[in-house]
Parts: C-alpha cells; sequence; structure tokens
C-alpha cells in the first residue's frame, strides 16, 4: 500500500506546467465533440491559449527556487536549465497556437482537436527538458512525437499532407526504437537509466576511453535525437514532411520539440559525459551544414527550403555540441532560442500566404509582395536576414556564439565549414527576398489582410528575434548560469 | 572640451537611421517623403560639420571617444571614436547623401518611401563603419551596409539589377565572413578577451596574444580579402561593373563615393594597425596587384561603350593608386592615399550623378548614343568637364593633390612602382577626356539629343556642391591634410620601428 505523503506536494509544482498543458488539452479533447462544429473552432483556440499561458504562469511559478531539485524519486528536476525550455518550448506554443487561427480558417480545417494535440505535444516537449531519467525521456519523446505525427497529417484533403503523416510517423518509430536501444545499451554499460549516475561512472573516463557498449550507446541514443533534430545523415524525412504538414504545424515542428530535443541531447552529451562526443558531433555536425545548404541552394518551393534550411541549422547548434561546456552549453541554449523565435515567425508569414490549400508555396508566388503586401513582406525579410545571420537579429548571435565557442576548443576546421557554410546560406534565403521585393507579380491581387492572431504572434516573434540581437547578454547570462546545472 | 563631444558620433551616426524610422510610420505622400529626407541628411551633415569644427588636429589618438559596455558576455562595448582618417570619411559620407537625395528626386517615382529608407539606413551603417572601435561593432555596421546597398540595386536598378544585386551581396558576403574569422580569433586570444581595438593593437603590439606569430599571415590574409573585395583590388573587381551599371544613380554615387573606401579604409586602419610585420612581408604583391588594378582598369575603362562602365572601371584604376600609397608606407603616400579616398569620393560621385542626369532624359549610358551635346545642354556640358579635370587629376583641382602625393610616395618606397603608376595618370586623362569628347564635341547625331533639356535648379543644387568642392580641395589640400597627417603618421609609427629593427641587425 502506498502510504498517502510518498509523493510531497512539492513534487506536484515541479511538474506544474506539464499538469495543467495535459489538463486544459484533455478539456478541449472533451469539449470538442459537444460544441458546435462552426464555433468550436475559434472557441478551443482561445482555450488553448489560456492553457498554454497559464502553464507559461505555472512555469514562473516554478522558478521560485524553493521548488527546484529533484522529484518523483529523481526522474524529474526543476532548475534554470529545465526552466529556460520550459519558457522557449510554451512560448513557441503560444506563438503558433495565435498563428492557428488565421490559418485554420482559411484552410477550411475544422478540429478542435488540433489545439489539444498542440498542448500534448508541448507537455511531452516540456516534460523532456525537466527529464533526467532515460526512460522518463523515452516517454516524453513519445509523447511529444506522437502528438506531431498526427499534426503532421491536418490537412486532410491534401494527399501530401496524409503522405507527410505516415512518412514520419513510419521513421520516427523506427527512430524512437534506435532511441530505446541506446539507453538499453547504455544500461548496460552504466548499471542505470538515470543521468546522474551514468554520469557518475563515465565521468572517469572523460569522455575517451571507457565501456565499448557506452560509445554504442550514445551512438544509437544520438540515432534517435538526431532523427528528431533533422541532423545529417538522419535528415531524409525532414523535406518532405515539412512540404506536407500544416505551415503553422511545420513552425511548431520545427523549433519546440528540436529545443527540447536539443536539451536532452546536451543532458546525455555534457552532463552524463557522453564518451566519443566531439567526433560524433563533428561528422553530424558538418554533415548537416553541408548537406542542408547546398540542397537548399536549388528549392523552388520555400517549404522546401526552409526544410533544409533547418536542416543547415541544426548543424550549427551541432557545431556547439562539440566544443568545451562552459561556451557550447550556453551558445546551444541561445541558438535554439533564436532559431525558435525567427523560424515559428516566418512559417507563420509562409502559412498566411499560403492561401487555401498551401498552393502559394514557391519562389514563383512570391514575387512581387514587397509591393502587394509591404507589412508583411517587411517582416518575413527580417526573419530571413536573421536566418542568415545579419546583425541586429537573434540569428547573428547565434551563429556567433556557437563558432566562437567552436574556436575557444580549438575546432578550427568545424568552424571554418560551418563559416562556410553560413556564406553559402545567405543566397537561397535571400531568393526569398528577391523574390519578394525585385520580381514583377504574377497577380496583383494584394495578400489578405492580418488578423489580430497573427499579428500577435508575428509582433511576439519578431520582438524576440530583435531582443536578442540587440540586447542577448541578459537571456545569453541566464542560459549561462542554467548550463552550470548540467555539467 | 565641448558638451556634445562626448555623444556626437552617436549622434550623427543614427539620426539618419532615426529618420528612417520616422519614414517607416510616415503615410505614402511621395514629394513630403522626399522632403523630409533631405532635410533628415541635410541636418546630418550639419551634425557632423561639429566634428571638424571640435577636433584637436595636434592629438593624433582617437578623440570624441564614446566607450560603454554593450553586451557583456562576449565582452562587447560600443566603443566610438574617431581620428583624422575616419573624420574625413565621415564627412564625405555626410556630405554626399544629400545630394543623393537631390539627385533621386525625380528619376525615383516607385516605391520612394522604401527608397529613402534604405538610403538613410545605408547613411547610418557607412557612418558606423568609419566610427566604430569595437571590431565586434566594427563588423556589425559592416555587414549592415550590404543589406540596403543590395536591395537599392535590386529594387531600383536597371535591366540586369537582380543578378548584380545578387552578385555584390555574395561578393561581399563571402569574403568578410573571413574578417569575421579573425575577429573571432583575436577575441579567443586576447585576455582578458575583448574586441577593442585599441587594446587589441596594443596587446599585438605588446606581443601579449599567445600564438599570435603563427596565426598573423592567416589574420593579416581574412582581414585583407574581405577590404580587398570591397575596395576593388583586382582580381576581387568583378562585381563592381556589373553593380554600377545596374545601379540607381544614387546608388552608384554612394557605391564609389563611400562604400569602396570601407576596403581602403579597413587596409589603413586594421591591416596596417594590426598586423605591420605583416603588411610589409605581403606589401610587394599587393603593390602589384594594385598596380595591375591601375593599368587594368584604365584600359578597359578606355574600351568601354557604356558611359557608366567606364567610371566603374576608373574607380578600379583610382583605387589602385589608394592601395599602392597603403602599402608603399610612406608618410606622403599615406597621406595621398586618404586624399585621393576623398577625392575620388567628391569627383567619381559627381560623374555618377551627371550620368545619371542624362540617363533620365534618354534612358542610355551607351556613349556612341551621344554626341555633340555641349549645344544643346551648355550648362551641362560645362559642370561635367569641370569634374571629368578633376578626375583626371588637373593641378588645382583635388584629384591632383593626390595622385600627386601617392606617386611621390611610390618613389620613395619603389622607382618603379611610381612609373608604372604615373602612366595610370595619363591613361586616365586618355579615357575620359575621349569619353568626354565623344559625348560633347562634334555634331548632334541623333536628332532626338536636340532637343534635350539643360540642367534643372534641382540638378544644379545637387553638383554645385561637389564642384564647389573639388575646387577647394585642389586649392587648399592643407586643410584636409593637418589633420589627416597626425593619424597618419602614427598609424606608421610601428613601421619606423620595424626599420630600425631591420637596420639595427
Amino acid at each position: 500500500m502506498i502510504a498517502p505523503n510518498l509523493i510531497p506536494n512539492a513534487d506536484y509544482v515541479r511538474i506544474l506546467p506539464e499538469i495543467v498543458l495535459s489538463v486544459v488539452g484533455m478539456i478541449i479533447m472533451l469539449l470538442d465533440p459537444i460544441m458546435d462544429e462552426r464555433r468550436s473552432q475559434r472557441l478551443l483556440g482561445v482555450v488553448a491559449l489560456l492553457g498554454a499561458i497559464a502553464a507559461l504562469a505555472a512555469t514562473s511559478f516554478q522558478a521560485r527556487q524553493q521548488f527546484w531539485g529533484f522529484g518523483f524519486w529523481e526522474m524529474v528536476r526543476i532548475d534554470a536549465f529545465s526552466i529556460f525550455f520550459h519558457v522557449l518550448v510554451i512560448g513557441v506554443t503560444i506563438i503558433v497556437i495565435l498563428s492557428s487561427y488565421e490559418y485554420m480558417e482559411v484552410q477550411q480545417i475544422r478540429a478542435g482537436e488540433y489545439y489539444g494535440l498542440v498542448l500534448f505535444g508541448a507537455v511531452g516537449m516540456a516534460l523532456m527538458s525537466s527529464a533526467v531519467e532515460l526512460v522518463l525521456i523515452f516517454i516524453a519523446l513519445e509523447i511529444s512525437s506522437i502528438a506531431t505525427y498526427i499534426l503532421a497529417g491536418f490537412r486532410r484533403r491534401a494527399a501530401i499532407s496524409s503522405e507527410a503523416s505516415v512518412k514520419y510517423f513510419l521513421l520516427g518509430s523506427f527512430a524512437t526504437a534506435f532511441f530505446l536501444y541506446g539507453v538499453a545499451l547504455m544500461f548496460g554499460a552504466t548499471g542505470s537509466t538515470s543521468i546522474a549516475r551514468i554520469s557518475a561512472s563515465l565521468t572517469p573516463f572523460n569522455g575517451s576511453g571507457g565501456p565499448m557498449l557506452a560509445y554504442l550507446g550514445v551512438a544509437l541514443m544520438f540515432v534517435g535525437l538526431g532523427f528528431k533534430v533533422a541532423a545529417a545523415p538522419f535528415h531524409i524525412w525532414t523535406p518532405d514532411v515539412y512540404e506536407g504538414a500544416p505551415s503553422p504545424v511545420v513552425g511548431f515542428m520545427s523549433t519546440a520539440p528540436k529545443a527540447a530535443v536539443f536539451a536532452v541531447l546536451l543532458r546525455i552529451m555534457f552532463q552524463a559525459h557522453a564518451p566519443g562526443r566531439v567526433w560524433l558531433m563533428w561528422v553530424a555536425a558538418a554533415l548537416s551544414m553541408t548537406i542542408g545548404n547546398i540542397a537548399a541552394l536549388v528549392q523552388d518551393n520555400v517549404k522546401r527550403l526552409l526544410a533544409y534550411s533547418s536542416i543547415a541549422h541544426a548543424g550549427y547548434v551541432l557545431v556547439a555540441f562539440a566544443a568545451l561546456p562552459e561556451n557550447a552549453i550556453p551558445a546551444a541554449m541561445f541558438y535554439t532560442a533564436s532559431y525558435a523565435a525567427m523560424n515559428v515567425g516566418a512559417f507563420a508569414v509562409v502559412g498566411h500566404f499560403a492561401g487555401l490549400g498551401e498552393r502559394k508555396v514557391t519562389l514563383e508566388d512570391y514575387a512581387g509582395l514587397g509591393r502587394r503586401s509591404p507589412l508583411l513582406a517587411a517582416i518575413l525579410t527580417i526573419f530571413l536576414l536573421s536566418l542568415i545571420g545579419i546583425p541586429i537579429t537573434g540569428g547573428f548571435f547565434a551563429k556567433f556564439y556557437v563558432f566562437s565557442a567552436a574556436l575557444q576548443a580549438n575546432l578550427i576546421g568545424l568552424t571554418i565549414i560551418g563559416v562556410l557554410n553560413s556564406a553559402v546560406a545567405a543566397y537561397y534565403y535571400l531568393r526569398i527576398i528577391i523574390s519578394m521585393y525585385m520580381r514583377e507579380p504574377r497577380d496583383e491581387a494584394p495578400a489578405p489582410p492580418i488578423t489580430p492572431g497573427l499579428g500577435l504572434a508575428l509582433a511576439l516573434s519578431l520582438a524576440a528575434t530583435i531582443y536578442l540581437g540587440v540586447l542577448p547578454g541578459r537571456v545569453l547570462e541566464y542560459a549561462a548560469w542554467a548550463a552550470t546545472f548540467v555539467r | 572640451m565641448n558638451g556634445l563631444d562626448h555623444s556626437i558620433l552617436t549622434l550623427v551616426t543614427f539620426a539618419p537611421a532615426a529618420g528612417a524610422v520616422l519614414l517607416l510610420f510616415a503615410p505614402r505622400r511621395d514629394r513630403e517623403i522626399r522632403v523630409f529626407a533631405l532635410l533628415v541628411s541635410l541636418f546630418t551633415f550639419v551634425l557632423s560639420l561639429h566634428l571638424p569644427a571640435h577636433f584637436h588636429r595636434d592629438q593624433a589618438g582617437f578623440q570624441f571617444d564614446q566607450n560603454t559596455p554593450w553586451i557583456p558576455t562576449p565582452n562587447i562595448h560600443y566603443h566610438m571614436g574617431m581620428d583624422g582618417i575616419s573624420l574625413w570619411l565621415v564627412v564625405l559620407t555626410t556630405f554626399l547623401t544629400p545630394l543623393c537625395v537631390l539627385i533621386s528626386w525625380k528619376s525615383i517615382h516607385e516605391r520612394v518611401k522604401e527608397f529613402f529608407i534604405l538610403l538613410l539606413v545605408l547613411e547610418t551603417a557607412l557612418i558606423g563603419v568609419f566610427v566604430a572601435l569595437d571590431l565586434f561593432l566594427f563588423y556589425f555596421f559592416w555587414e549592415a551596409t550590404l543589406i540596403p546597398m543590395a536591395l537599392l540595386i535590386g529594387m531600383y536598378g536597371h535591366g540586369r539589377r537582380v543578378y548584380a544585386a545578387i552578385k555584390f551581396f555574395l561578393y561581399t558576403m563571402v569574403a568578410s565572413v573571413f574578417m569575421l574569422a579573425g575577429i573571432l580569433w583575436l577575441y579567443a586570444n586576447t585576455s582578458p578577451h575583448t574586441f577593442d581595438f585599441v587594446d587589441i593593437q596594443k596587446a599585438i603590439a605588446g606581443g601579449q596574444v599567445p600564438g599570435f606569430v603563427g596565426a598573423a599571415q592567416w589574420l593579416f590574409l581574412g582581414f585583407f580579402i574581405a577590404f580587398a573585395v570591397k575596395v576593388p583590388l583586382f582580381p576581387f573587381h568583378t562585381w563592381l561593373p556589373d553593380a554600377h551599371v545596374e545601379a540607381p544613380t544614387a546608388g552608384s554615387a554612394l557605391l564609389a563615393g563611400v562604400l569602396l573606401k570601407m576596403g581602403t579604409y579597413g587596409m589603413l586602419r586594421f591591416n596596417l594597425g594590426l598586423f605591420p610585420e605583416q603588411s610589409r612581408a605581403n606589401a610587394s604583391w599587393i603593390v602589384a596587384l594594385a598596380l595591375i588594378g591601375i593599368v587594368y582598369g584604365a584600359l578597359v575603362a578606355m574600351v568601354q561603350p557604356n558611359m557608366k562602365k567606364l567610371i566603374a572601371y576608373s574607380s578600379i584604376s583610382h583605387l589602385g593608386f589608394v592601395v599602392l600609397g597603403i602599402f608603399s608606407f610612406t608618410q606622403a603616400g599615406l597621406n595621398g592615399a586618404m586624399f585621393v579616398m576623398l577625392a575620388h569620393g567628391v569627383s567619381t560621385g559627381g560623374l555618377f550623378m551627371l550620368a545619371g542626369i542624362l540617363y533620365e532624359r534618354r534612358h542610355t549610358y551607351e556613349i556612341s548614343e551621344f554626341g555633340g551635346l555641349a549645344t544643346p545642354m551648355p550648362a551641362y556640358s560645362t559642370f561635367f568637364l569641370f569634374v571629368v579635370l578633376a578626375s583626371v587629376g588637373l593641378p588645382l583641382l583635388n584629384g591632383f593633390i593626390g595622385e600627386f602625393l601617392v606617386l611621390s610616395g611610390a618613389f620613395q618606397a619603389k622607382p618603379w612602382w611610381g612609373v608604372v603608376a604615373a602612366t595610370g595618370v595619363i591613361w586616365s586623362a586618355c579615357y575620359l577626356l575621349w569619353m568626354y569628347q565623344r559625348v560633347f564635341f562634334g555634331v548632334v547625331k541623333h536628332a532626338e539629343n536636340n532637343s534635350l533639356p539643360d540642367l534643372t535648379m534641382r540638378e544644379r543644387a545637387a553638383l554645385w556642391p561637389a564642384v564647389i568642392m573639388a575646387l577647394v580641395m585642389g586649392v587648399a589640400p592643407l586643410w584636409w591634410l593637418n589633420t589627416i597627417d597626425p593619424a597618419v603618421r602614427n598609424v606608421l609609427l610601428p613601421f619606423a620601428q620595424l626599420a630600425a629593427k631591420v637596420v639595427s641587425r
């Protein structure tokens, strides 16, 4: 019999944001069938938004240090690191919900469960960043993945969306199986699935040597996690899935789950002192950057282009993983945050321009947007410039920190590959800008006006992008402090 | 100390950007937008006159210093300052911008608001490049010049504008990435980590940067390639003719007048300032490229059928003089290089404006489309002749002083450098005067040229300042050289020590 006070109350606070998100998600699921179909969409969206805001409030409640530390038999841990990623994931969720209102209406998708799934996905992602136990991490990963598998197929009438969903589901399950296998081997090597204990048994080897099984375990775990962040050579699914999935969902799944998985990777690679980290990350980073950028050069579909760009950006983050922990962890954290801000914004604009059935997603459709819709074109331009890494945008400092972390670890070769890659990347982002401003439009019809929800979503992501580009100090300092908890 | 001195650089730098932000919210009334842009640029110019007025000519170091921490990690400071080298480049920028606004009055009639916003943002970035003393801040402004310029070319240019814009962007972007790598290396290897130009310079000179000896050559090259593409030095020049031909008039004028000087300024400030030994060691091949540029640019200019392309190639030739002067490491050479930069800014800016005026009337730059223009457009041809002569280097006009100083510096360094470079002066007379002859003299070959209207008041207002400046700079060069010289001598200080070391060995 379980004693009534076996779980202390503080433990519930340690998963409060997850509880809030799950409860609101379930409320949405319950409300959906009993509501009038035409009105459910809007109302459930508002409920989801309120739920996400409540989760954000719960996170800030957690941020009081009295709740910090381990909970649930050392399966979760609340510290600055987990709070950073909680805020990031829930922030992205809010922006995605805001930008989905209009999209769902334009696409004539009536489905309240959409918002429920977004929240369930956020539960998994939030839990990933606070879980310090590989099996719980696996469960969190699956919660987030299953939600995104379904979300990817939400454009039911489009075959391409169903294809995206099935492809993502099949390959994704395969990849998580690899992760699980890696966890099993890690258990064999170290006798535990708790990151702290793995760390204790691997620290003496200091990143090299140690049991062979641990190497294999790390490699297999990276197969699973590399798939989720779309790192080469596990990136093949990305362009097809991103092309087929609804744009706000792509904005979601290219930022929030990625950030959460990077959080897990940071824990495994740095906190657990994974052996063979440097060369594994070196190769994955170099491959992802190069493959992503070169393939993006020839894309004419904006969504596919941004898909390849997201592969490349995963590569930039992985550059940091090859560096020394004291610089690498804050750099990677900053990168995921600024990438989330600019990419979720970019996909919000893409979804807005796409129109019914997402027919307008090629570079040709973007021709003359600078004239037809000056404000949105300007906003998208800022996001793209940030993706290039131009100063006063978050993307610049993100690259800057990553490359300087690499240089401080004396990874000159990788830095050169990265820097050259970011120069190549400028070209394809510019193609979008050029199309918007320098090509004559095919049809002169002005783009649809901005609705309040989308406007707010764009304002938030734009503000974050610029803030990180002008005053990165505070976020970076917080990240540096958070990094001390996973070293 | 004047109260304004502490914040003047920030004010001058960001006044145009503030104007641009206001324009962002302005209604689309083209006329008012033009007037407002003109007022903002004039205000910036007047504000920038504070700088020469309160500049202490006898001091060599940086003045109007402003240094506040910006970002704690990495240690980035908002550090601005100015010496005799950057002083006049800033004033040149603020001087040319109002003229560019005037010259674009009529020729830009679509998306007027965006045009002036971009122009003002570009001005801010250009000024920032010249006053930034934190390497990070410098790189920030350096990259920031790219976007407005590329957009100006791509949105308002002529036929192949998109191609030219992409080429311009990619060339300079790729090259500056190497500089970024160099900057990051310097940051990582100084202790305490710093981007501050003055501190890094001291650390290098004092030998306190571990690993510097091995890396110095690569660092030098990293910085050099970024600047060489911008100048552009032969063989990195191929983006320039395309960019110039396709750019709108104001874009060309700022591109030739100021943007190219970012490269030579960078060489002077960073290559010579941070890596004197490597500058010395690499001088021979750099000078060889500069000499090739002088002669090659001039010869290619001679055979251009397109007026704007001709002026573009003449820029390559003139900028060759600047690089030659810088890498002669003589006082005369460096002073001359600085003076050529300023003179070239005024006169080539003028030439591009004149070419643009003709384009507005006939929509072509082909020299063969003209001939005998002196009859229908007497005032225009007089202005044109004046600017051509200034550019050729007629004594009493601004082109002469700089080229003369560069040549005398080059002769001091190695006589044959001077001999080859001197032919460039002759070539420039050939191609410019020949072009002038074909466009303005003889009989009017094409009937439509008979009815071309002469200059309007607005065009005159844009040209007079350039012409007057060309004359004043030619007659009273000391006014400029007095401030340039102490700064130049400061740059040359380590070279004198270097030479002394070599002699004592």
